[in-house]
């Protein structure tokens, strides 16, 4: 009695905990002539290249944005992993920042940085669209896929132990406020990019109370999102169908599950389309929103002018489109995909010879006019 | 007697190593196809033949739920025409109706009985007031911790997204994400446990060895998430890597990959696998990508094999409730796998045959069934099979 009641006025409540659970789109810093200030992470490795390219293009675009360019690597601060002092406050300060690969030092105790970052802005959900694109052919064509991961719990909650010598055990903690705030994004994000159908993937046959209380809060929230559908589907029975076909249903709906399920699916339908060089990834935060491009630093050819920017340039796309800055998004998008349909200037990772260079130029020379 | 006298002089502790040594020797069979058949059963097997009667013998059938029944029929039909020497102990189990503890417990006395049994997928309801797995009890209850399967592009002329697929997923089926301790400490936080103890990987690294020196393969390959569950999958990886050094002098290779990488080569460059070594999670993802890659869920073979116990099983685990009485559904699966049975129970000749008729009604592709691209039903391709005989 008392906590159906309780239940009722928390599923009331539930539209001011919506406009709570991300950084609102406005929010964050402008300069006096009104223009975005937007932290930029260049990264390690290919790092810097990739995100002069994006500088450029956005310079050629006219995007109202003004970059505030900081480092970020591990520091020790009582003994806990963080980040640099001015690039938390620049981040915490304009709420949105577009991060290139980082470096992880190996075998110094540090956690990855990555992790630290989802850490110390809270940030929740993990959004992985997985799109074909024209002129790179892979055995899956007309791929479009949209996928939420948790990015907080789950396995990596990073809570495990030896019980006895050669006993460990690890585990995945499933929480309903994290799961209700990936779940709430989830639909959020199938209303913004106009699909009717949200599809929760677990495993809720197997761990019936984890995964379970996963499924049962995203049919919780959807009851406040009359014109979005909910279904759910196994976690192998996606793997399946989504390889045989992926057309087959999985073009329409957003995908959102708990994490090590999207980190694995993630990469999956990535590696549908032609690898990590050409899938965007924005990871959604309470405090700030971080999009990134999730390859690695390629330190074989840093420094070469050799490396692609389509990912990091996509995530820059996607971060305009989070900010609501659609026209410039639409643009720079359209102008990438033409550059790569076209096969002129493609580099060496699509098969091509170009330059990130000349690339960039290409891409700059497809921008329509305005 | 001077093997008694020379065991008696070892230390007791080396003796028990030993003991443990040898019990935990996987029994690796043959498996594979005609055309893929290399190995013999080796000589340290320690199965008992089950029951065997005048050269008849007795095998537990669990037809399952879903398409099931359809597929069970399919094998007795094509046992039945091939004259082999296989007599049929059938439970109809279920996972929709209620735990009927009689029928389950006969049925787990049989396979005990029999020590060999072919087996349908059993329904499982995502329902948190519903029961928990019924294959999973099974599986456990009788230690079958092998799960094998086989992803191979067979010689057919339904479309692939790959040539050149080969590979099986050898994935430890007993403990990891299925071990069901889950709990709720307080309303709204669950924990689940994710168990993995250096016996069970131990066994289930060197069944992998044995499986790939046994069948001529070359590489092992084990799928983890060290990077992130540091204990739990890293001691999985260490000691896949402490069983690979003791079979480096065989010439098998050994590598690792993140699972999520893992997934993202199996759609881009299948081939580069040969036997894969996995936990259970994974095992069960990676399984479906490679049938999805090869033709889906109907032609993937699969077996469960545990130091007493041999229960053969299609290899991804649909229970198929979508096609159900169609009679559309694909028998190849669980027909594959009834085939490594019959190579299992040493019925090799039988094997042969029943096997060619399927490779040559495949090859010919002239009959085949709805998730091949035919329009046959799961009946005609019987008679195909039965035809080619």
């Amino acid at each position: 009695m008392f906590r159906t009641a309780f239940a009722r006025a928390a599923r009331q409540s539930a539209p001011l905990c919506r406009r709570r659970f991300a950084s609102a789109a406005a929010e964050g810093a402008y300069t006096q002539d009104g223009k975005r200030i937007v932290t930029l992470i260049p990264g390690d490795g290919i790092g810097p290249e990739i995100s002069k390219s994006v500088v450029e293009i956005f310079e050629a675009q006219g995007v109202p944005v003004v970059w505030e360019s900081v480092d970020v690597y591990p520091i020790l601060k009582d003994g806990k992993t963080t980040i640099p002092e001015d690039s938390l406050i620049s981040i915490n300060k304009n709420k949105v920042a577009l991060k290139g690969p980082l470096a992880t030092p190996i075998g110094k105790g540090h956690v990855s940085m990555n992790l630290t970052l989802r850490r110390t802005f809270d940030l929740f959900a993990n959004v992985r669209p997985c799109k074909s694109i024209v002129g790179y052919k892979t055995p899956f064509d007309d791929v479009d896929t949209v996928l939420i991961r948790e990015n907080t719990e789950g396995e990596y909650s990073g809570i495990e132990h030896v019980v006895v010598e050669g006993v460990v055990q690890s585990i995945k903690l499933i929480t309903e406020e994290a799961s209700r705030r990936c779940a709430t994004y989830a639909f959020e994000y199938a209303r913004a990019i106009g699909r009717g159908r949200v599809t929760v993937v677990h495993k809720a046959n197997i761990q019936k109370l984890a995964d379970g209380l996963f499924l049962s809060v995203a049919q919780e929230v959807a009851k406040d999102y009359p014109d979005i559908k909910l279904d759910d589907v196994l976690l192998d029975r996606v793997c399946l169908q989504i390889v045989q076909d992926p057309t087959k249903g999985w073009n329409n709906t957003v995908m959102v599950m708990p994490n090590l399920y999207g980190d694995i699916l993630s990469d999956l339908c990535a590696g549908l389309i032609g690898g990590l060089g050409l899938t965007p990834s924005g990871n959604i935060g309470q405090k700030a929103s971080i999009f990134e491009s999730v390859h690695g630093t390629a330190p074989d050819i840093a420094g070469k002018d050799l490396a692609n920017p389509t990912a990091l340039l996509l995530s820059a796309v996607m971060m305009l489109r989070h900010i609501k800055m659609d026209a410039h998004a639409d643009n720079i998008q359209r102008a990438v995909l033409k550059t790569i349909a076209e096969g002129k200037a493609r580099t060496g990772d699509l098969g091509g010879k170009a330059t990130n260079s000349a690339f960039t130029k290409e891409v700059i020379a497809n921008l329509s006019k305005q | 007697m001077l093997r008694n006298m020379s065991r008696a002089t070892r230390p007791a502790s080396a003796c028990l190593r030993a003991a443990a040594s040898r019990s935990m020797a996987a029994p690796v069979r043959a498996f594979g196809t005609v055309e893929t058949k290399t190995a013999l059963p080796p000589p340290d097997a320690k199965f008992a033949p089950g029951t065997v009667y005048g050269g008849q013998h007795t095998i537990t059938l669990i037809p399952g739920d879903g398409i099931g029944m359809e597929m069970a029929t399919a094998v007795k039909t094509i046992f039945k025409a091939a004259s082999v020497p296989v007599e049929w102990e059938q439970f109809d189990l279920s996972g929709y109706t209620k735990k009927d503890e009689g029928l389950l417990k006969e049925a787990m006395d049989s396979i005990r009985r029999n020590k060999v049994a072919l087996k349908g997928i059993l329904y499982t309801p995502v329902s948190r007031l519903g029961h928990s797995s019924l294959n999973v009890f099974l599986r456990k209850d009788l230690d079958i911790y092998a799960s094998t399967s086989i992803i191979e592009n067979l010689p057919g002329a339904w479309p692939t997204r790959h040539k050149n697929v080969n590979f099986a997923i050898i994935r430890e089926n007993t403990e990891g994400e299925y071990s069901g301790l889950e709990h709720t400490p307080v309303p709204g936080v669950v924990e689940s446990l994710k168990v993995v103890t250096r016996y069970k990987t131990e066994r289930i690294a060197k069944y992998a060895f044995d499986f790939a020196l046994k069948n001529g393969r070359k590489k092992v390959t084990a799928i983890h998430k060290a990077n992130i569950m540091k204990l739990g999958d890293g001691l999985f990886l260490n000691v896949c890597r402490e069983v690979a050094k003791k079979y480096e002098s065989s010439g098998i290779q050994f590598n690792d990959m993140i699972v999520d990488n893992a997934s993202m080569q199996l759609v881009s460059k299948p081939s580069q696998f040969d036997v894969i070594v996995c936990g259970n999670l994974y095992g069960n993802i990676l399984s479906n990508v490679g049938a999805a890659i090869v033709g889906g869920p109907g032609i993937v073979p699969g077996a469960n094999f545990g130091a007493n116990y041999a229960v053969f099983e299609p290899g991804c685990r649909h229970v198929g409730k979508d096609i159900q009485g169609h009679n559309s559904a694909n028998p190849t699966a669980l027909l594959l796998s009834s085939i490594h049975m019959l190579r299992h129970l040493g019925l090799d000749e039988h094997a042969n045959r029943i096997s060619q008729a399927l490779m040559k009604v495949i090859k010919e592709s002239k009959v085949l069934t709805p998730d091949l691209g035919g329009s046959h039903s799961t009946t005609d391709f019987t008679l195909a099979v039965i035809g080619n005989l």
